[in-house]
Formats: structure tokens, C-alpha cells, sequence
């Protein structure tokens, strides 16, 4: 009756082998991360630089991009980006941040709106000066440690320090290999991808804390069972759960990736990417992480034996 | 075990259909709505009536955003001044003379008064210039506006406290507001919404405008009109203005101010009957209009200075005595510049500048687009995940569809009665909410599976089933909301569209995923009887 099955029923696979490749793997993913942070580092949007975006529209539905480029250039504003997308004539002009304070950021969109009004539309005019986009900065940075530093603590009062340390450094994991992935692909970073990442954070844990429920429910059940043991049993059984949940969730941002317009796909691809890396790390990191840290370390699974013996 | 009381049914369905119904008004445009209501029975109590709607974010709908900030700067300026006249005047009041005159120094003004007899005389006035802050009333107590000291010597500072700083920056804040609020009302704009942001700032939202440039140059002017006499050769007490017409080559001009913007009654735009050329009429009140009067009959023949924001923008040479209150302000003037200084004069000078720090505008085109898009998004993702579903559960995946439906419903619901701003991140929460609420639904099923496989009949699988994966639930939404609620904190405008969707997301999934899951797989396993699961 069940038309698909994605992961089969009573398997037995062994999750935690395949830290000897994850571990290496993330590791150098991670400091290769850190050398382009540093070497390359993110293509930060006007939210965080300042500046100004500018979206205009063709009236013919031809745009003209060397000449744009060529007359923007021309303004004398610094170095600005011109960059045609979309289908019907659309063009994104970027200046930088213009010295001379909060007040010397309006003589661009105004020399752009005399100069391109006749032929192109004005779509998007976005400008942003240096006080806001340096608090902007401050809390998007404050907001990514805040919600880490919250998630640790909801984790510690529910469950064990051990398995709260283990779902923290793969949170970690997910964020780090997630900032990679915008300076690889050279995604524009804002305000919306400071939203993506609290959303992969929370993604991240939720898939682990599903996995370390029923690792703590099996705790109970099989007192003695080695951790390398338990936590394979505890992948497996939620194992089709967690394939499910990928692949919904990877199905409604594919549907946003193609259809939801330009302004949301790069939300929608760094979500996408996200997904899988969550799933990654929540069973080849956060968990044989765990072997190390020590499942039973404190020992301090908080259960009376009576509810134990009943859920043999 | 699997029933459920006829009382519990009927609750689980009232509050479902009531979020439901909360959510039409959404559905439809303004026109629609208008009609709605007006076609329910005036018999019916009109809180009975779902009428809120979810309002479009200025990203959906189109509009400007502008982030304004007082400019803390010219505002002490500003005060500074102030409290050098206020100086001036006290010595003046009790014949005490300052060796070096009023000199300003950071935050304040200094005098210097070596006798003590002065001092003496002196300090009871000075003092009263230092006024508490906070409401006496209440007893709050946060010092002193301006801080007095004084030196053996004779040297007398008085300087702006922070708490005096503060305090004045809020109330300019309050000020500019009101001022703001007349400006853009002058020039018709519908629906403008005016709000304090931060501790120094107003935000100012405009759905619809598509060129914020006139709004802009409405809010960059301070408005500060001052009539006063382009002085003569010789004359000291002198400030140097640059003159507007010829191309900002400056003159002198008295610093005596004959009348000010605050003396105007009234302010029109219009065209000189001789010249053809925009004009400003403007009409003073009494005091204004006797003042004005009383300084054009005794300097006939000399040149006036009309001074706006410390420029001149018009320098008339008085041809007889202006005794009737009322005049105009005419130069090199466009229409539009014109209209705009009426509007300024009418509405009155804002405490100090405002700068510009953030502009955000989005054409109606694009707010378009960006819902369109939105739209099909939705339906793709549900017609993905609902397939998807059905293909993996049957029946319990047609189950999970109606609640991921009502889901989605009751989301716009809520966001309708609390008025909540969808925005295109919003939509984006909309669209992976699709995927993620599903998720409980597939804990609850995964671990009915493995229950009826470890030996369980159907009935107590799926009791067990709901039990266990409720704590996962409850576990895995809690950290999903945590991120969520920080991000609604710290975020603004669109951002946190995206952190109101997914809070009021994961609120909902606990009636839908779980209590209307559980009753409706309780009403089919009722009917059915199986003796196997059906996926």
C-alpha cells in the first residue's frame, strides 16, 4: 500500500563508521571555510556595508547594460556594480557607501533617478548609511550568538550536558559550513541571510534533538548497551523520519528556489543547502561526537526506575 | 484509548473554523471587504464579525520607507544658543558684565566674573536656568538639565547635562513627529505611517509612494523662516549668509530677528499678478504683523532678509511700511519649490535637522511580482508535499494534508487578527513552514509504525505512537521557536515578517499536527476497523 519506502525497515547500518571520513571531512571543510573568510570573505549587501542598490526595469524590456555601466561609471560615485538579471530587461545597480557622512548618500539615487527615469523604471531603491548598517552589524552578529547561546541552555535543562554539548558543536558545525557556503558562492549577505541562518540553527537542532530523544529513551531501556551501539540504533530507527523531513522541507524550498522570484531564491538556496547539511551533521557529527564526549558520562540520566521497567 | 467525547470534537472543529473564518477578510481586496461587512445583518454585534486583515509589508504593496534621525549635533547648537541669549538677558537684568563677553565652549557657554559682589547677584538667576528633569510630579528625579561651575577665579561655566541632552532629544523626537506628520499631510499622501524608532529616530513609512525625492526634500529642510534686515556698512552685531540667487556669495545680514516662522498664520503658493512668478502669500498674527509692521516704517528704503535654514533665500527692498500682516516671499522660485516652502512654513520648524540614514522603496511593479511569485511558490510547495505525502502514508498522508491545510489557514488567521505584516520573507516562512509542519505529523506516524511493527495491536500502536513522539514534538518546535523569537527581536521590517509566520507556524502545528491528526485518524480507524496499517 506504501508507494514509496525511502530507508528500509529494521536496518542495521553502521552510522558510526562513517565518523572517519566525517570527522577529517568537516574539519577540513571547516578551516578551508576560515581561510577563505579571511582570504576571500563574504560579499556583504548594503544591509551590513552601506551603500546603494538600485533595481530598475527597462520600459522597452531591452536593457541596455553597457550603457548603463558606462553613464553610472560616469557619475563619479566609486566603483559600481552592474549586473543584467531576470528576463525582461532587468538591471541591479550597486554603489558603494559615499564618504561624507549620513547625508551624502541621497545625491545617488538622485542622480540615478535624472539620469535612467525616462527609459527604465525604478523597481527597488535601497539606501543604507553607515550608522544603520554598522547596528545592523551589531545585531545580526548579537542574534546568531544570543540564539546558540539560548538553544544551549533549553538544551541543557532538557536534556543531559553531554548530549546539549554534542547538538552545540554540530549547530556550530551547520553555521560555519553555512557562512562557507556564501563566500564560495558569492551570495549577497544581509539581513535575510542572518534569518536563514537562525533557521538553520534551528533546522540543525531540531534533527538532532530528535535523534537524542530516542537515544535518551533507549538509554533507559538498555542500561548497559556500549554508546557507539546505542547512538547506531538511535540513527537507525529515526532514520526514515529524518528522510521524510529532509525531503518535505527540501521540496517546498525547491518550489521557492523556482518559482518564489529573485529576491527570495537566494534565501531559498542557502536554506536548501542548509537541509542536507543539517541532516549531515546531526548523524555524522553531533552524534559520534558523542562517543567522545561520553553518553554516560555524568551519569546523570534522570529517570525512576519504575517508568524504566515499563518501557521494556 | 482512541475516542474522543462528542464536547472534545466539537471544540477541536469551533476553534478550527473560527480560525478559518478569522482568515477571509485576508482573502479579499479593499473594495471586497468594504462590501463584506457592509452586506452583514447590522443584528449581528460587529466583535462577532471577523473583519482584520493581514497588512502587505512595503515590500509587497510598494512604498517608501525613510529612517530618520535627529541630527544631535545641530540640535545642541541649537540649545546652545539658546542658553547664550538666556545668559545674556540675566546679565543684562542684573547689570553684571562678563570680562571676555559669552564665549561658547564644548556643550555649553563660559562667562567671566571676577567680583564677588556679581557673582553673588548673579548665580540665584543662573541657577534657575538648570531645571530638573523628569516628571516633578512623580517624584522621578534624573538631575539636572545643565550643569553650573565656577572657578575661585571667577569662571563661570554652564554646560548641557547628558541626562539635559537626552531629554531634549526625546522631546525633539516628539516635535518632529508632529512636524513631519503636517508636512506629509500637506501633500495628500494617504495612510502615512509616522513612528518613534530607537532613542533619536522617527520611521516613516509611505505605502504607495514610488519617488520619495519630494518627501525627502520636505523632511531635509529644518523650516527655520526668519525675516530680519540685511545689514549696513559699518554695522557689527552681524552674522555672514549665503544668498540663494547669487549662487551662494555670502552678505551680511543683522542678527536681530524682526519676525519668525512661528508668527505666521498662514502660508499659500501662488503667481505674482505681474511678473508671473511663484510666489509665497504668507499673513502674520498680531504680534508677528506689528512687529513687521513697526520695522518697515522705520527702515523704508533698506533691504529685508527673508532667512530659511540660515540661507537667504530672498532679500526684498522695503518700499513702503508693511502694516497690514500680511506680504510675500518672491525670488527665483520654481512651482515645486514654491509648494514646498509653503507646506514647511505652514507646518511649522522642526527642532533640529533630520538626516536621512535609510531609504527603502519598492515600485508597485515589484511588489507585484514579488506576490505573484509568492503565490505560485505556495501552491507548488503544497502540491509537492501533499503528493509527497499521499505517496508515502496513504491514507494517514491524506490525513496530514488536511492538517498541513488547515495549518496554513489558521496561520492566516491569526495574522489577520493581529493585523500582523506579511512581507516577502514572510512568505518565504510561509512556504518552508509547508514543509516543516508536516514533520510532526511524520514523528507521530514513523513511531506508529514502529510500535504496531514491535508487536502492538493498530489501536495501541497508534496510542503509544502519539504518546512518545509527543515529547520529540514538543522538543523539536521548542528549539525551532527559540530561534525564531530571537529573530523576531532583533530583526526588523521584512525580516521579522519571516520570524511572525514561523512563531504563529510552530503555535499552530500543536492543534493541527497533533489534536486534529489524532481525532481524525480516531474517527477513520471508527470506521474502517482495520486490521493492518495502511502505509
Amino acid at each position: 500500500m506504501r508507494l514509496i519506502r525511502l530507508w528500509p525497515e529494521n536496518s542495521h547500518f553502521d552510522f558510526m563508521r562513517l565518523r572517519r571520513f566525517s570527522f577529517p571531512l568537516s574539519a577540513v571543510i571547516s578551516i578551508a571555510t576560515a581561510i577563505v573568510l579571511v582570504t576571500i570573505g563574504l560579499n556583504f549587501g548594503i544591509d551590513f556595508k552601506g551603500g546603494t542598490l538600485m533595481e530598475i526595469q527597462a520600459k522597452s524590456g531591452q536593457a541596455d547594460v553597457a550603457q548603463i555601466r558606462r553613464t553610472a561609471e560616469g557619475f563619479g560615485f566609486g566603483d559600481v556594480e552592474v549586473q543584467e538579471f531576470g528576463t525582461g530587461g532587468e538591471v541591479s545597480l550597486r554603489f558603494p557607501i559615499q564618504a561624507g557622512g549620513e547625508s551624502a548618500q541621497a545625491a545617488v539615487v538622485q542622480k540615478a533617478r535624472d539620469t535612467f527615469s525616462n527609459e527604465y523604471d525604478f523597481r527597488r531603491v535601497e539606501t543604507v548609511g553607515p550608522r544603520v548598517s554598522g547596528e545592523l552589524v551589531q545585531s545580526g552578529t548579537i542574534g546568531v550568538v544570543l540564539s546558540v547561546i539560548a538553544v544551549l541552555f533549553y538544551l541543557w535543562f532538557r536534556f543531559e550536558r553531554e548530549l546539549a554539548v554534542a547538538s552545540i558543536i554540530g549547530t556550530l558545525h551547520d553555521i560555519v559550513l553555512t557562512i562557507g557556503f556564501f563566500v564560495i558562492t558569492r551570495h549577497e549577505f544581509n539581513m535575510t541571510s542572518i534569518a536563514a541562518i537562525l533557521t538553520i540553527v534551528g533546522y540543525s537542532l531540531n534533527e538532532t534533538v530528535v535523534v537524542f530523544d530516542r537515544t535518551r529513551e533507549l538509554m533507559r531501556r538498555y542500561k548497559t548497551m556500549p554508546a557507539e551501539e546505542l547512538l547506531n540504533l538511535s540513527i537507525n530507527h529515526t532514520m526514515s523520519r529524518t528522510i521524510m523531513t529532509a525531503v518535505t522541507t527540501a521540496l517546498s524550498l525547491l518550489a521557492l528556489v523556482l518559482f518564489g522570484g529573485q529576491a527570495i531564491q537566494g534565501f531559498a538556496q542557502v536554506m536548501l543547502y542548509g537541509v542536507v547539511i543539517c541532516t549531515y551533521s546531526a548523524i555524522c557529527i553531533s552524534s559520534p561526537m558523542l562517543i567522545y564526549i561520553g553518553l554516560r558520562g555524568s551519569e546523570s540520566v534522570k529517570v525512576p526506575e519504575g517508568r524504566a521497567a515499563a518501557a521494556e | 484509548m482512541l475516542r474522543f467525547s462528542r464536547s472534545k470534537i466539537i471544540a477541536t472543529v469551533a476553534i478550527i473554523v473560527i480560525g478559518l473564518l478569522l482568515a477571509v477578510p485576508s482573502t479579499m481586496n479593499r473594495e471586497q471587504r468594504q462590501a463584506y461587512l457592509n452586506a452583514i445583518p447590522s443584528w449581528i454585534p460587529s466583535w462577532l464579525v471577523p473583519s482584520r486583515a493581514i497588512v502587505l509589508g512595503l515590500d509587497l504593496q510598494g512604498g517608501s520607507h525613510v529612517l530618520l534621525e535627529v541630527d544631535q549635533q545641530d540640535l545642541l547648537r541649537g540649545q546652545i544658543t539658546l542658553l547664550r541669549d538666556d545668559v545674556r538677558r540675566i546679565l543684562r537684568d542684573t547689570r553684571v558684565s562678563s570680562q571676555n563677553g559669552i564665549q561658547t565652549v564644548q556643550r555649553g557657554v563660559q562667562i567671566r566674573v571676577p567680583d564677588a559682589a556679581d557673582r553673588e547677584r548673579l548665580m540665584p538667576r543662573l541657577r534657575e536656568l538648570s531645571q530638573p528633569i523628569g516628571n516633578a510630579m512623580l517624584g522621578q528625579s534624573g538631575g539636572n538639565s545643565v550643569q553650573i561651575n565656577t572657578t575661585p577665579d571667577g569662571v563661570i561655566t554652564l554646560t548641557y547635562t547628558d541626562a539635559g541632552i537626552n531629554e531634549r532629544v526625546r522631546r525633539a523626537v516628539d516635535q518632529s513627529i508632529e512636524v513631519v506628520r503636517r508636512r506629509i499631510d500637506a501633500t495628500g499622501t494617504t495612510e502615512p505611517s509616522i513612528q518613534r524608532q530607537g532613542a533619536d529616530r522617527v520611521l516613516v513609512q509611505v505605502p504607495g509612494l514610488q519617488d520619495p525625492q519630494q518627501l525627502k526634500a520636505l523632511l531635509g529642510e529644518t523650516g527655520n523662516l526668519e525675516f530680519r534686515l540685511l545689514a549696513q556698512a559699518g554695522a557689527t552685531d552681524v552674522d555672514m549668509l549665503p544668498m540663494q540667487d547669487a549662487g551662494g556669495q555670502r552678505v551680511p545680514v543683522e542678527r536681530r530677528v524682526i519676525a519668525e516662522g512661528g508668527d505666521l498664520t498662514d502660508a499659500q503658493p501662488a503667481f505674482d499678478s505681474q511678473t508671473r512668478q511663484p510666489i509665497v502669500n504668507f499673513r502674520f498674527n498680531i504680534r508677528g504683523a506689528q512687529r513687521f509692521g513697526q520695522a518697515t516704517t522705520e527702515n523704508l528704503g533698506r533691504q529685508l532678509a527673508i532667512v530659511l535654514d540660515n540661507r537667504v533665500i530672498s532679500a526684498p527692498t522695503i518700499q513702503s511700511p508693511i502694516t497690514g500682516g500680511s506680504g510675500q516671499i518672491s525670488g527665483s522660485f520654481t512651482v515645486e519649490q514654491v509648494n514646498n516652502l509653503a507646506v514647511l512654513l505652514r507646518s511649522g520648524a522642526l527642532p533640529a535637522k533630520l538626516t536621512i540614514v535609510e531609504e527603502r522603496t519598492v515600485g508597485p511593479g515589484l511588489g507585484r511580482d514579488s506576490i505573484e511569485a509568492g503565490k505560485l511558490a505556495t501552491y507548488v510547495a503544497a502540491v509537492f508535499v501533499v503528493l509527497f505525502m499521499f505517496a508515502t502514508y496513504g491514507v494517514f498522508g491524506l490525513i496530514a494534508n488536511i492538517a498541513l491545510l488547515v495549518h496554513v489557514g489558521l496561520i492566516f488567521g491569526l495574522m489577520s487578527v493581529l493585523e500582523a505584516t506579511l512581507t516577502l520573507p514572510g512568505i518565504a516562512g510561509i512556504v518552508l513552514t509547508i514543509g516543516t509542519a508536516v514533520d510532526s505529523n511524520v514523528l507521530i506516524y514513523e513511531r506508529i509504525r514502529e510500535e504496531v511493527r514491535s508487536g502492538r495491536s493498530i489501536v495501541s500502536g497508534i496510542q503509544a505512537g502519539f504518546d512518545r513522539a509527543f515529547a520529540t514534538i514538543v522538543d523539536s518546535n521548542s528549539t525551532m521557536a527559540i530561534a525564531a523569537l530571537i529573530l523576531f527581536f532583533l530583526g526588523s521590517g521584512p525580516v521579522r515578517g519571516f520570524a511572525v509566520v514561523f512563531i504563529l507556524g510552530i503555535l499552530t502545528t500543536v492543534i493541527t499536527a497533533v489534536t486534529l491528526t489524532r481525532m481524525l485518524i480516531a474517527l477513520w480507524y471508527q470506521w474502517m476497523r482495520p486490521k493492518v496499517l495502511p502505509f
